[in-house]
C-alpha cells in the first residue's frame, strides 16, 4: 500500500515553511497526497494544520518551499488560482449564502448561460445531476437556509465537484454531524474516490481515521513528524506522533492547595443548538466539581465545549438545563453579574475581543467590575482609591505600565493579561475561570502568569483553567477532566496525567463511566 | 525586552493623541481669528452672545447626543421630538389649542414649572420608547430613530393642526430671552448642562459604564455590566435634552410649531462628532462636544456676516461632518499600528 505509487503523486509540497511574527509555524514540511486518496491530516491544535492548508489553498503564501500538483510544480496566488487548478477547501463554517438557492450556491460566480444572462434551466438540470450524484435529495431551488448543516456540507461538495476539482480538502467536517450523517458523508467521500478525486481529511476522531482514510500525515509543532499508510499504524500510535513534544520550559508543579473543600459543582449541565445557530457546540450533561485552592484542568480540542462550558457556568450563554453549586448551595445564574455576584470570575479567551476596552485607560479596564469598592457615595468614582486600586495590582502582578491612564492597547500581550487577573482578583473571587491562560503571550509572562496562578491558588481561590496547549494543562493543574462533543469524557489526577493518556481520553468517544 | 517599544510608541502615541483631542479647540480658535480679521463686526460682545445663544440650543441636544453616541449608537429623532415636546410645552402655558381643546381651570393655562416638566417628560417618554424598541426589539438605533422622527414630527403636525402657539406669559419668555448680567439665560443653562454631563461621564460609576459600553459591549457585558440597561438609559438622556431644549427654544422665539427643530440632528450630530467623539463609540468628551457646538455656530454667524447663501452654509457643514469622521477614523488606525 505505501508505494502503490511509483510516479509523482497528485499533490508533493515540499519543504514549506512559513513564519509570523514572533512564531514559526511551519518548518520544512513535507506533505503528499496520491491519486484517489483519502489523506488523514493530523496534529494538535496550534501544530501548523491550518497554516498548511491555507498554503495550499492559495489563501496564504509559504516562505519557502515548493508546490507540485498534478505534475506541475505551482504556486497558488489566490483561493481562486487553486480552484482554477482543482483544489477545492471546504471550511468548517461555510461560505454559502444562506438566502441564496442550491443551484445558485453551487453555481455562485460561474453561473451556465450567455454573458449577460443566467439560464435558470440549465443551472437547475446541472445542479440536479450533482445533487444525485451526492444524494442530496432536495429541490434545487430549495433556500440554502432551510437546509441542515449535513445538508448545507453536501451542497459545498456539489460545489466542490462542479468545479471539476481532482482534491477536495476538507476542515473537520464531520464535527458537526450526527453518526448517520457520518456514515452518509463517508459514502460520499468513498464515491469520490472512486471517480478519482482524492480527498484530504481533517479530524479530531481518530477512529474515524480507520475507518475511511488510506493515508495518514501527522504534524507536531510545524513540523512534519509521521506519514503512512493507516493499515500500518494504530490510534496509540498516532496519539504518540501528535503529542510526543518535550515539555520544555513548563515544568510539573509539586505542591498543591487543594482543600477538601468544594467551591463550585456542576451537574448535568447541557446546551441543545439552535436551528439558528448551526455552528454552535451543544453540552451534553457536563459535570464536575473544583475545591478551595484546586487548579483545575479542563483539556479537550478546538470544539470540545470546554469554552461553553465556562461560558455557560459563568451566565454568558444561556443553557437549556443543569445545576450551577456554590459553596453548597445551589444558585440560578442568568447573567455574567448573576456569576460575578455569587463570586465567580471569568477571563475569557479572546483577550482583545471579550475582556479588554482597548481604547480606554488602564484605570478604566482594571476597575470595570469593582465599582462597588471605589466609590464614593455609591455613585461617583473614588480617584484616590482606584489610583490604590490599580497601584496595589500593579505591584502585585508586576504590571509593566507608565500611569493608570495609559491607555491599554498600548501594553504588551502578557501586561494586558494581568490587568484582566487583576480585574477579577480585585474582586475575591470564590472561583476563577481562566481561558487559555497564556494566549498570545510571550514565554517570560506566561511563567509569571502560572505563579499568579498557583498564588491565587494558594490564597483559597479555586481555579478552573482552560488551554488548548497540553503541557501548560499538565503543569497547572492539581485534577483534569477531558472534554470531547461537549461531554465530558475522563477524569485524571495531575500527578497521573500526561499527554498520551490526556489525548486518548481527548479523542475517544467512551463517555466517562458515572 | 517588551519595555522598550512599548516606550517608544507611548511618546508617538502621546504627541498625536494630543494634536488630536486639541484639534477641535485648535481649529474653533483659528477661524474666529479668520472672521475677526475679514469681518470686524464679529468679535463685539453682542455678537458673541447671540452666537452663545443660537448655539445653545442644539448644544443641548448634542449634550445627550454625547451619550448616545458613546455607546455607538445614533439618534435621529431629536428635532422632531424637539417639536412636539415644544408644542406640549406651549399647550400647557396656554391653556390649551386654540379652540380645538383646553388644558386646565378656564383655560388660562399654567405657569412655566409645568410648562418645563410637559415638555421634559414628553422627551423622556419618546427617548424611552426608542430606547425599548432599541434593547429590546433589537431594531438598529438608526433605524428606530428614523422611524422616530417621521413619528414625533406627524404627532406634532396632528398635535398643532398645523398653526404655531405664540405669546406666552413672560416669566416664560425669560428662559429663552432673558439675561443674568450679560450673559443669555439659555447660555447658562447650556453651560450649567455641559458641566453635569461632564461630571457625571467623567466621575461616575455610571458614566465608566457609558464608555465600557461603547468601547467593546461584549467585554462590558461579561464584567458584569447591565448592557441593556445603559443603552436604554442613554436614549432616556438623549429625551430628557429634548425636552429641556424645547422649552428653552419655546421659550426664546415665543412660539412653538410642528416644524420647530426641523434638520436640527445633522447639527447636532455635526456638534458632537466634529468636537471628537467617535461614532464607532467608547471615546470622546463633553468637553469636545461643547467646543464642536461652537465651532458650528461660529461658522454660521461668521458665514451670515460674509452674506454667504444658507444654501453654502449647508454644503460646508456637510462636507465639515465627513472631515471629521474621516480624521477619526485616520486617529483610530493609527492607534491600531502602534
Amino acid at each position: 500500500m505505501t508505494t502503490d505509487n511509483q510516479t509523482m503523486p497528485l499533490l508533493r509540497m515540499s519543504g514549506i515553511s512559513k513564519s509570523f511574527p514572533g512564531v514559526r509555524a511551519l518548518e520544512c514540511v513535507n506533505f503528499e497526497v496520491g491519486e484517489a486518496e483519502i489523506h488523514a491530516f493530523l496534529g494538535e491544535n496550534g501544530a501548523g494544520k491550518s497554516t498548511l492548508l491555507k498554503i495550499l489553498s492559495g489563501a496564504q503564501s509559504q516562505d519557502s518551499g515548493r508546490i507540485f500538483f498534478d505534475g506541475s510544480d505551482t504556486n497558488f496566488a489566490s483561493p481562486r488560482a487553486a480552484q482554477m487548478a482543482g483544489i477545492v477547501t471546504i471550511y468548517q463554517e461555510f461560505t454559502l449564502a444562506p438566502d441564496m438557492t442550491i443551484a445558485e450556491n453551487v453555481f455562485i460566480g460561474r453561473e451556465p448561460g450567455s454573458r449577460l444572462f443566467v439560464s435558470r434551466r440549465a443551472l437547475e438540470q446541472q445542479t440536479q445531476a450533482l445533487m444525485e450524484r451526492i444524494g442530496l435529495d432536495r429541490s434545487p431551488n430549495a433556500l440554502v437556509r432551510d437546509l441542515s448543516v449535513a445538508e448545507q456540507q453536501m451542497v459545498e461538495i456539489a460545489r466542490a465537484i462542479s468545479m471539476k476539482s481532482r482534491l477536495i480538502v476538507m476542515d473537520e467536517p464531520t464535527s458537526a454531524l450526527s453518526r448517520t450523517e457520518v456514515q452518509k458523508l463517508f459514502a460520499i467521500i468513498r464515491a469520490l474516490k472512486r471517480d478519482g478525486i482524492s480527498t484530504i481529511f481533517v479530524t479530531h476522531r481518530l477512529e474515524e481515521v480507520f475507518e475511511i482514510c488510506d493515508r495518514y500525515t501527522v504534524l507536531r509543532d510545524g513540523r512534519h513528524v509521521g506519514a503512512g499508510s493507516v493499515s500500518e499504524t494504530s490510534i496509540d500510535g498516532i496519539i504518540r506522533m501528535m503529542v510526543g513534544r518535550e515539555l520544555g520550559l513548563l515544568v510539573k508543579r509539586q505542591s498543591t492547595y487543594a482543600t477538601p473543600d468544594i467551591a463550585l459543582a456542576v451537574e448535568e449541565l447541557s446546551r441543545r443548538r439552535k436551528n439558528t445557530d448551526a455552528s454552535a457546540i451543544e453540552l451534553h450533561g457536563v459535570w464536575f466539581n473544583v475545591k478551595k485552592g484546586e487548579i483545575l484542568g479542563i483539556a479537550g480540542l478546538v470544539g470540545a465545549g470546554r469554552t461553553e462550558t465556562a461560558r455557560a457556568i459563568f451566565g454568558a450563554d444561556k443553557i437549556d438545563s443543569g445545576r450551577i453549586i456554590v459553596d453548597g448551595t445551589e444558585v440560578q445564574i442568568t447573567s455574567p453579574r448573576d456569576a460575578i455576584d455569587y463570586g465567580i470570575g471569568l477571563v475569557p479567551e479572546d483577550r482583545k475581543q471579550q475582556a479588554l476596552f482597548l481604547s480606554l485607560a488602564i484605570r478604566t479596564n482594571l476597575s470595570i467590575a469593582s465599582h462597588d469598592l471605589i466609590s464614593s457615595l455609591g455613585v461617583f468614582i473614588n480617584a484616590d482609591k482606584e489610583d490604590q486600586l490599580v497601584d496595589e495590582y500593579k505591584s502585585l502582578l508586576n504590571i509593566r505600565m507608565s500611569s493608570p491612564d495609559q491607555i491599554i492597547g498600548n501594553l504588551s500581550g502578557g501586561n494586558q493579561q494581568k490587568v484582566v487577573l487583576a480585574r477579577w482578583l480585585a474582586l475575591r473571587p470564590k472561583v476563577l475561570i481562566v481561558d487559555e491562560p497564556t494566549r498570545g503571550i510571550d514565554v517570560g509572562a506566561k511563567v509569571e502568569v502560572h505563579n499568579l496562578l498557583f498564588e491565587m491558588a494558594a490564597s483559597g481561590i479555586a481555579i478552573i483553567v482552560i488551554s488548548s496547549e497540553l503541557p501548560e494543562i499538565l503543569a497547572l493543574s492539581d485534577r483534569i477532566v477531558t472534554m470531547r462533543e461537549g461531554r465530558i469524557t475522563g477524569e485524571i489526577a495531575g500527578a497521573d496525567a500526561d499527554q498520551e493518556k490526556l489525548m486518548t481520553l481527548m479523542t475517544l468517544t467512551k463517555d466517562r463511566a458515572a | 525586552m517588551i519595555k522598550s517599544p512599548d516606550k517608544e510608541t507611548d511618546q508617538g502615541i502621546d504627541a498625536f493623541s494630543f494634536l488630536a483631542r486639541f484639534a477641535p479647540l485648535i481649529f474653533l480658535l483659528l477661524l474666529m481669528a479668520v472672521f475677526a480679521i475679514l469681518e470686524p463686526r464679529f468679535l463685539s460682545s453682542v455678537n458673541l452672545f447671540n452666537v452663545m445663544r443660537q448655539v445653545s440650543i442644539t448644544g443641548l441636544l448634542a449634550i445627550g447626543m454625547t451619550f448616545v453616541i458613546l455607546t455607538a449608537g445614533i439618534d435621529l429623532s431629536v428635532g422632531s421630538l424637539l417639536a412636539f415636546a415644544g408644542l406640549v410645552a406651549a399647550a400647557v402655558a396656554k391653556g390649551g389649542m386654540q379652540d380645538r381643546f383646553t388644558v386646565g381651570d378656564g383655560a388660562i393655562g399654567y405657569g412655566w414649572p409645568l410648562a418645563a416638566l410637559a415638555a421634559i417628560a414628553v422627551g423622556l417618554l419618546g427617548g424611552a420608547l426608542q430606547g425599548i424598541a432599541i434593547t429590546k426589539l433589537k431594531v438598529p438605533a438608526f433605524v428606530v430613530t428614523l422611524g422616530g422622527m417621521s413619528v414625533f414630527r406627524g404627532a406634532a403636525l396632528l398635535f398643532a393642526a398645523g398653526g404655531p402657539i405664540s405669546g406666552f406669559q413672560p416669566s416664560f419668555a425669560w428662559w429663552g430671552q432673558g439675561r443674568i448680567g450679560p450673559v443669555p439665560v439659555p447660555v447658562i443653562i447650556f453651560l450649567f448642562a455641559a458641566l453635569i454631563a461632564h461630571i457625571v461621564l467623567r466621575y461616575t460609576r455610571y458614566g465608566r459604564r457609558v464608555y465600557a459600553v461603547g468601547g467593546n459591549p461584549e467585554a462590558a457585558r461579561l464584567a458584569g455590566v447591565n448592557v441593556t440597561a445603559v443603552i436604554w438609559s442613554v436614549y432616556i438622556i438623549m429625551g430628557f435634552f429634548a425636552g429641556l431644549g424645547a422649552f428653552v427654544l419655546a421659550a426664546r422665539l415665543n412660539s412653538a410649531e410642528a416644524v420647530a427643530g426641523t434638520g436640527y440632528e445633522l447639527t447636532v450630530i455635526a456638534s458632537v462628532v466634529i468636537g471628537g467623539t467617535s461614532l464607532f463609540g467608547g471615546s470622546g468628551s463633553i468637553f469636545g462636544t461643547v467646543i464642536g457646538a461652537v465651532l458650528i455656530g461660529v461658522l454660521l454667524n461668521g458665514l451670515v456676516l460674509m452674506n454667504v447663501s444658507s444654501y453654502v452654509q449647508q454644503i460646508i457643514i456637510g462636507v465639515i461632518i465627513v472631515l471629521a469622521v474621516a480624521f477619526d477614523t485616520f486617529a483610530k488606525s493609527r492607534r491600531r499600528k502602534a
